[in-house]
């Protein structure tokens, strides 16, 4: 019955963020009184599903490009080879968490120029600690005697990598992405102010020009997706948990 | 042969022998032109300083004691940002006001390599926190040194701090006032929450889950929504516009990090004290502890590591948060960030985001050397 | 046939084992017995080699385990560990698979070798195999890992302390389990532990170590006659010793002409117990039964006490 309840909430949810998108001008009477001036209340330099669009596809390629890379270097560092890395990747992810959003997107610009290019940085650099310190948690967390006995079954490094250690790491990986996922989605939207196609163009029109009801449907537009995300994210980590008996 | 100490070599080797270590502009706005190490200091002290450099990125190469590492990466450092001091002077024409040298690449990516050497001489150190902290302070004097003795002063950074200096410490101060002001609002709210949040649970996925969402509200949107009701507050509650509440400006984006700090601060007290052992909840029942005697004599103490990392958290972010204040008219060091990014001037870029990178590494230092100190007395 | 030949370990100059010679027959038992830091795993794991010995040999059936990479030797000897280290993602068919798939028998190999240990080890294969292990009970758990190490048929199986993590009632249904999956396969068993009840009720041979050196390598009786050193005389026990010794052997050994009253007991009990039933039961004999019902004659008390003693002889 709760399980009914809290899928219905959902879809509902979903539903609405969905018709928000394709038919704004429906929800326009219920923005109105945030307005002055008779100023629109519905975003009107653009297409806000285009703009959503544009916004998780930025979101998407840094997220992918950030669990890659973050994945491997977690990987490299817990083996033999890498182990003498370990530690000084730890500070590194440590240091790395101390450099504010904003910053490292103001200083990508010059080095990119205007556009997508510096948010697609600065999201994949910001997206790539938690994944990576994720990773490493998930790989260094592994009951041991279950390791041995991968080894003691014959399997090679390979095989042990690919067929325990990843798998049985997995729901500590997908709470890494999921993490990364939810802070881009929210930092892509001050990629704006370097140009980039994303929500952020929504809200900072709207603080321009005093409109509420700009900034109310841009930063709820971000809000629902990062809470449906994050959502369907940790069920899916619940599940994989759950099958392992966590 | 020393792994890191290959990836060390590589990076120094690209930096001096493709990069180029500063850029000279006419003024402020044209494209600048490169200049190498050799060009950029005068005979022979560029010399020395190329030789130095070399010796000590081979000298990552081989296995050596840590201290060694340590001395010599520090060394790489410090004669990287004199170097740079002595290239500002040596390219800047005699009176020449306009003309602007900046750090480029290769200066960086130096000073990644060596801090990168120096990093990890500390991690495999492991200085205990007294230490740490003590590096930090060293570090700042050095740092401020530098500032005062005039070295830098033909930088374009300090060339643009120099025509605002008086808004920069305004900034400045608005920022660190923004970042600790809220995290001790956060702090005298979120704790007695999170207390409440551990004694009452249904409270405790309620309030969580609400902290939650609005960690997903996107910053700039917050801190926009946030002008209409404190607009409102100003105008119709008697005295309030007094005590600087208003619809625009530090007001909002005060709020709006006071709400963003409440998530760490409340969580990590409830995981604190969840993480108190039953045994040693019982033993000081068991002891005729009443209930005010067991939260301030065991539980507190016990659970005070947690809080303060969630108070770690909180700072860190609150500093880089702060600068999106700027976009609110609430000022900040992201004011002059979002102004550099405007006049595409990097050097105003740097102004703000350097300093702010500082302050959130420092506070970050700073806090989890005091964490380790509690942990290490616990 | 494994031949260890002074084989040494040492770690950062420490000797964890040294100079070990052992020869273990084939299709017997052999425990190894040690305290913790006796070096008594680390002896195993230079088998499969999951640990290298600094120096000495071991040979399997005449052949070097040197001979192979590491991993390929490891899939042909079982392995089963403490806290049977079962993968949490993979089923219980999946996981007593895991050996057989990686020297790529096919499907239908596997399925049947998969039924066919989960019914030897008294599991239905329909019930259990689709499982996941968290789903099992700690016995359940402990029996998926032997079979698991039984899968790919080896000749030899290494296993250390695997019935550590066992209540006692499951542990003793579990060790005798293994005795008769040993006779059923054949298999050489060499295990580890640090409990000298388990290994004298388990072993055909007993190798005690001691600070990284075999002190005593002899059949389970012998161990308790004559201990070799001290330590081997602490480990058994003294106050236990005769009782373990009557544990060895069968009543049927013990039996006088004559005839008694009483509840028979069986020819195939252990002594030890035979004497707890004279002494609770309050009388001086009993008669004693064949598998078949058959009276065979009776024990008797006092023949039972006089066999207790050190000097006498006692079958091995």
């Amino acid at each position: 019955m709760k399980l009914w309840w809290s899928l219905g909430l959902r879809i509902i949810v979903f539903g609405l963020l969905l018709a928000f998108l394709l038919q704004p001008y429906w929800f326009a009477p219920l923005l109105k009184p945030l307005t002055q001036n008779n100023a629109p209340a519905i975003y009107n330099q653009g297409s806000l599903l285009s703009l959503t669009l544009s916004h998780l596809q930025i979101v998407l390629i840094a997220t992918v490009a950030a669990t890659v890379l973050g994945v491997t270097l977690a990987i490299l560092v817990t083996r033999k080879f890498g182990a003498e890395f370990l530690a000084l990747s730890r500070s590194l992810v440590n240091i790395g968490q101390t450099f504010p959003p904003v910053a490292v997107l103001a200083l990508a610009v010059p080095a990119v120029g205007f556009g997508e290019k510096p948010t697609l940085i600065a999201l994949f650099l910001y997206g790539l600690l938690p994944i990576f310190e994720n990773t490493l948690t998930g790989l260094t967390t592994l009951q041991p005697s279950v390791i041995e006995a991968a080894r003691g079954a014959g399997m090679t490094g390979w095989q042990r990598l690919l067929k325990v250690e990843l798998p049985l790491a997995f729901p500590v990986i997908l709470g890494g992405i999921r993490l990364s996922m939810v802070i881009s989605l929210a930092t892509a939207t001050i990629g704006s102010t370097v140009a980039a196609k994303t929500l952020g163009e929504v809200i900072i029109a709207g603080l321009l020009s005093n409109n509420l009801a700009f900034v109310l449907q841009g930063g709820l537009i971000v809000a629902v997706l990062a809470v449906l995300i994050y959502d369907s994210l940790s069920a899916l980590e619940r599940l994989m948990a759950r099958r392992m008996g966590a | 042969m020393d792994k890191l100490g290959v990836v060390i070599t590589a990076l120094a080797a690209y930096a001096l022998l493709i990069s180029p270590f500063a850029t000279f502009r006419a003024n402020r706005i044209v494209p600048g032109d490169p200049v190498g190490l050799l060009n950029a200091v005068a005979t022979p002290v560029n010399g020395l300083v190329l030789a130095l450099l070399i010796a000590i990125a081979l000298l990552a190469l081989v296995k050596t004691s840590v201290i060694a590492r340590l001395v010599a990466s520090v060394v790489a450092i410090v004669a990287l940002c004199l170097a740079i001091g002595l290239a500002a002077q040596h390219l800047t024409p005699e009176g020449n006001s306009y003309a602007r040298v900046a750090p480029a690449s290769g200066f960086w990516l130096l000073l990644f390599a060596f801090a990168l050497m120096a990093t990890d001489a500390l991690t495999r150190l492991q200085p205990p926190p007294g230490v740490r902290i003590l590096a930090l302070l060293v570090t700042a004097l050095g740092i401020a040194a530098l500032l005062k003795s005039g070295s830098w002063d033909g930088l374009s950074i300090l060339k643009e701090y120099s025509t605002r200096a008086a808004s920069f410490w305004r900034e400045v101060g608005t920022h660190v006032t923004l970042a600790l002001g809220s995290l001790a609002a956060a702090t005298v709210i979120g704790l007695p929450l999170g207390l409440l949040c551990h004694r009452i649970r249904p409270l405790r996925a309620a309030v969580l889950n609400s902290l939650n969402i609005i960690q997903t509200i996107p910053s700039i949107a917050l801190f926009g929504l946030l002008i209409a009701p404190l607009g409102w507050i100003a105008t119709h509650v008697p005295g309030a516009s007094a005590v600087g509440i208003a619809g625009i400006g530090a007001a909002p984006a005060f709020v709006a990090l006071f709400l963003y700090s409440l998530l760490p601060v409340v969580a990590n007290t409830v995981t604190g004290l969840a993480g108190v052992p039953q045994a040693a909840v019982d033993a000081a029942r068991g002891v005729g502890m009443t209930l005010w005697q067991r939260l301030t004599k065991i539980e507190l103490p016990l659970a005070f590591p947690v809080i303060l990392t969630g108070i770690r958290i909180v700072l860190v972010q609150n500093i880089g948060l702060a600068t999106i204040a700027a976009l609110i008219g609430g000022g900040g060091l992201g004011v002059f960030v979002f102004q550099g990014v405007g006049q595409t001037a990097m050097d105003l870029v740097l102004l703000g985001a350097v300093p702010t990178v500082a302050m959130a590494f420092a506070a970050a230092v700073l806090l989890d050397a005091i964490i380790d100190k509690v942990r290490m007395q616990a | 046939m494994i031949e260890i030949d002074t084989l040494c370990k040492s770690y950062d100059g420490v000797e964890v084992v040294r100079d070990v010679t052992l020869t273990i027959q084939p299709r017997t038992i052999t425990v190894i017995v040690g305290t913790s830091g006796s070096g008594k795993t680390t002896l195993l794991r230079m088998i499969n080699r999951l640990v290298e010995p600094t120096s000495g040999t071991i040979k399997l059936d005449g052949e070097d385990n040197r001979s192979l990479p590491g991993y390929e030797l490891r899939r042909r000897i079982g392995y089963a560990i403490q806290g049977h280290g079962l993968f949490p993602h993979r089923t219980v068919g999946q996981n007593i698979a895991t050996v057989p798939s990686l020297l790529g028998w096919s499907k239908a190999r596997i399925t049947a070798r998969v039924n066919e240990l989960l019914t030897l080890f008294q599991l239905d294969p329909a019930a259990f195999a689709p499982r996941f292990p968290h789903e099992l009970s700690g016995g359940q758990q402990q029996r998926v890992g032997v079979a698991r190490a039984l899968a790919a048929e080896p000749n030899v199986l290494l296993m250390d302390e695997p019935f550590g993590a066992l209540d006692p009632i499951i542990r003793a249904k579990a060790q005798d389990d293994l005795k008769a999956i040993q006779k059923h396969f054949g298999t050489t068993i060499l295990l580890v532990t640090h409990d000298m009840e388990e290994a004298i009720r388990l072993a055909d041979m007993i190798a005690v170590m001691d600070k990284g050196c075999v002190v005593q390598f002899a059949p389970p009786s012998e161990i308790l006659t004559k201990p070799a050193t001290d330590f081997v005389a602490t480990l058994i026990g003294t106050s236990d010793r005769p009782f373990r010794l009557m544990s060895l052997a069968k009543v049927g050994d013990a039996v006088e002409p004559g005839s008694a009253n009483g509840l028979a007991i069986a020819a195939s009990m252990n002594q030890r117990d035979a004497l707890a039933e004279l002494l609770w039961s309050g009388r001086q004999a009993l008669p004693v039964t064949a598998a078949d019902g058959r009276v065979l004659g009776r024990i008797t008390l006092e023949g039972l006490t006089a066999r207790a003693g050190h000097s006498s002889g006692h079958p091995a």
